[in-house]
């Protein structure tokens, strides 16, 4: 490429001094790549560092002099790498916070395991003969360990509960802070008057086990989001801005500034919204409305980034930045629905809120219950002590994250890519399940659609005259080609192209130019293009082509008791085929985003919870509305950032896998929500009557929090309904579809 | 029991040495790419390079 690409905005200072630089890298599928990848770029001179992160494929570089980052990126695409700049700044602020949790983990399991030392020996001794003085040196020691070590291992829980007092709500990390706070402060008492019981372990392990359950859940969201930051890195949007002296120069979206000039190339992708300043051509909005019918534009118009250009070059003058490209109503809708969302309420909030009072109640009562009853003050707040610390919610607070762990990862493997935590929760409820057309149930791009009897001969010919021209549509014919593009192609503006093969004339482009007439067996739907050479003439079709199992995937959702839709932009033209192709009965065409939410709140106000599956930008709106969203990976990038979970590849396949993945997922909840709630039921009593020593409470603790572990990694493993669909391979398709998640 | 005078602060002394171990390797970026540093391993980045096999020939990537 002779044009000059500016990649600067990516490059930064590395901590000694170099010139820094992160990049998403695609097709990494070996361990030999690291080699391969790493030594490739060291050879460039200057380069001084090169380290890739096999876990989330991106390449860190620094360089002294010598090398521009498109030198790098060139580098890799030698080598068979397609790579891309990345500026990950939210990233390494998650990266810092998963690496305080890891310290605040390490620093709990060291005082949990030496003060665990100590008393297994005051326990032993308590039923042997330990002396008091042994005694309180050891709980001595404990205290020294568990203060420090609680003040520091305890953070993320004591900040998240002084946040949570402040505005006014309870959330489980209140109990958690003064159960723990009040067990050590009860303990440091008890040591001093030379008591028998400390607490010091079971405050310590309690803090262990619950960080153990918010680095796994931090963790496993955080890998999601890198890899959706690739695929957001690797679109690889770059823009042609007309610098000061007329010259475009490559740059990439993110650098782009409202008032900037930038030049569309015939068949590129809009990178900004814009107004055209010059030139005249039509624009497939597809991504944006739905709509596959080309729009006429000239200069004035308005033009969303993600339209596709057609075949005229166009100078458009920038409205909005490249972080900030979304159609001004859409983003009003978007603010609306978003307000209406933030109504839902965890499983685990809910929980906790009827939680944290009960469990501070019942502290309290038992302590007065005993005062009354006779007992002393020390006594009466030694039993309050014990009910806190039983009843303080470590299985609980693991038993949903450590579910949703296992199952997200499962998904991942799946192809899913998870944005919302609470997504498992909301789609295992789901009822109805809405589909856009374009791009979600068809593919992103468009497909051949060949007459019966066609030469292939004829085809191949004119996938080679189609290489040479820019054309949106070209494309797909040019896909066929077998050989070089031909020589001396001219091309007539609006109307085809034109070249001599083999002595005789070869026409490509519109019916009319090339004398043809329309085939009667091609979808209704086509774009048609002709093809004539000398007296033979060849008519294809340009369709939009549903994904490949889109067909299985509509009968099983419906086969689980779903109710399928399908809620598009485009014409009813084009929506008749597919709906009928797929067997849905309610679909509905034409639709603009205000009217998708419409439909969808209808159907919210009839009692029905919707999954809405979206990629356009039109669909934005209604996936933010719908109680949980989908979005294919080829989707706009607003519409991914508003879905609740992207999904990777050209089937449909993993919506599937994700409502069978979110239905295992809340039954394994509501399993360990009771698992914890029945273990209450037995300790809690146990406790407020006085029985529970350190040693029950460090038992009661470990065994809940293992056995809802445990319960949770069955999410792991497909469901036995999903085994039973693989295994009797009644239907074909059911036995791919597994195959697929293999 | 003078045992424990020295016996405990070993044992104390034990943990934190583990502690700060675990702590440095944290520090190290040890954690930060788990499935590269199993892989990583089976590398013969110790040998010279006309030593190697040519398994990091451009060519052979692309399958």
């Amino acid at each position: 490429m002779s044009e000059a690409i500016d990649y600067s905005i990516f490059v930064g200072t590395s901590e000694d001094g170099l010139a820094q630089m992160s990049l998403a890298i695609d097709g990494i599928d070996c361990a030999a790549c690291i080699g391969e990848i790493e030594n490739g770029v060291k050879a460039l001179p200057g380069v001084v560092r090169a380290r890739l992160n096999y876990s989330t494929h991106r390449l860190t570089v620094a360089w002294s002099e010598g090398t521009s980052p498109d030198r790098v990126v060139g580098q890799l695409e030698a080598l068979g790498y397609r790579a891309h700049p990345f500026a990950g700044r939210a990233e390494e602020s998650e990266a810092r916070h998963a690496r305080w949790l890891l310290r605040c983990l390490g620093v709990a399991g060291f005082a949990a395991m030496n003060i665990m030392l100590l008393s297994v020996s005051v326990w032993s001794g308590n039923v042997t003969d330990i002396t008091p003085e042994t005694r309180d040196f050891f709980h001595w020691i404990s205290a020294l360990i568990a203060l420090p070590a609680a003040a520091y291992a305890g953070q993320p829980f004591f900040q998240s509960a002084v946040r949570a007092i402040r505005s006014g709500r309870l959330n489980m990390d209140v109990p958690i802070t003064i159960g723990v706070t009040l067990a050590l402060g009860m303990s440091v008492v008890e040591t001093a008057m030379s008591q028998p019981h400390a607490y010091f372990d079971s405050a310590i392990m309690l803090l262990f086990f619950l960080l153990a359950g918010r680095y796994l859940d931090h963790e496993a969201r955080r890998r999601t989001r890198a890899t959706a930051g690739n695929i957001a890195a690797l679109r690889g949007e770059m823009a042609h801005r007309i610098g000061a002296d007329g010259v475009p120069v490559l740059v990439p979206v993110q650098a782009l500034q409202p008032g900037d000039t930038i030049l569309i190339h015939p068949g590129e992708r809009v990178a900004a919204d814009g107004v055209v300043a010059s030139g005249l051509s039509a624009v497939d909005e597809s991504l944006v409305t739905g709509e596959t019918l080309p729009r006429a534009l000239k200069a004035g118009d308005h033009v969303y980034a993600g339209s596709l250009n057609g075949e005229g070059a166009l100078h458009l003058t920038v409205t909005a930045g490249g972080e900030n490209t979304l159609v001004d109503d859409v983003q009003r809708l978007l603010d609306g629905a978003l307000a209406e969302k933030g109504a839902y309420v965890r499983l685990a909030d809910r929980v906790a809120r009827l939680y944290a009072p009960m469990v501070h109640l019942t502290a309290l009562v038992s302590a007065i219950g005993w005062l009354l009853a006779g007992a002393g003050l020390h006594d009466a707040v030694m039993i309050a002590v014990a009910v806190l610390i039983i009843t303080c919610p470590c299985a609980l607070a693991l038993a949903v994250p450590a579910v949703q762990v296992t199952a997200t990862g499962r998904l991942f493997r799946a192809g899913l890519l998870i944005n919302a935590g609470d997504m498992l929760e909301r789609l295992a409820a789901v009822d109805t399940v809405v589909f856009d057309k374009t791009g979600t149930l068809t593919l992103p791009e468009p497909a051949l659609a060949l007459p019966r009897g066609a030469d292939p001969d004829m085809v191949a010919l004119a996938g080679r005259l189609a290489l040479s021209s820019r054309h949106p549509l070209a494309g797909v014919i040019a896909a066929r080609a077998k050989g070089p593009a031909l020589e001396r192609v001219t091309e007539m503006s609006g109307q085809g192209i034109e070249a001599i093969i083999d002595g005789r004339r070869a026409r490509l482009g519109s019916l009319s130019f090339c004398d043809a007439i329309a085939p009667s067996d091609l979808p209704a739907d086509a774009s048609l293009i002709a093809f004539r050479h000398g007296e033979k003439v060849l008519v294809m079709g340009v369709a939009q082509a549903l994904r490949p199992d889109a067909r299985e995937v509509v009968a099983e959702l419906k086969a689980r008791g779903l109710d399928v839709r399908i809620l598009s932009g485009d014409r009813p033209a084009a929506v008749a085929p597919v709906a009928e192709a797929l067997g849905i009965v309610a679909a509905e065409a034409g639709l603009k985003p205000a009217d998708k939410i419409a439909a969808l709140d209808a159907l919210k106000a009839a009692g029905r919870r919707v999954l809405m599956v979206g990629d356009g930008l039109n669909d934005a709106p209604a996936l933010a509305a719908a109680t949980v969203s989908l979005s294919p990976a080829s989707g706009a990038a607003v519409t991914q950032a508003h879905a609740d979970a992207v999904f990777l590849g050209r089937r449909l396949w993993p919506v599937l896998a994700a409502v069978d993945g979110a239905r295992t997922a809340a039954r394994l909840m509501r399993q360990n929500l009771a698992i914890a709630v029945g273990y209450n039921i037995i300790a809690v009593p146990l406790a407020i009557a006085g029985f529970v020593t350190p040693l029950v409470a460090a038992l009661a603790m470990s065994g809940s929090s293992i056995l809802v572990t445990v319960n949770a990694l069955r999410a792991a493993r497909p469901g036995r309904k999903e085994e039973a669909v693989g295994d009797d391979g009644a239907t074909g398709e059911a036995g791919a579809l597994t195959e697929v998640a293999a | 029991m003078n045992v424990l005078v020295y016996l405990v602060p070993l044992a104390l002394l034990l943990g934190l040495g583990g502690l700060f171990a675990f702590l440095w390797s944290l520090k190290s970026g040890q954690y930060d790419d788990l499935d590269g540093a199993a892989v990583r391993v089976l590398s013969d980045d110790d040998l010279p390079d006309n030593a190697r096999p040519s398994s990091t020939a451009p060519e052979r990537h692309r399958s």
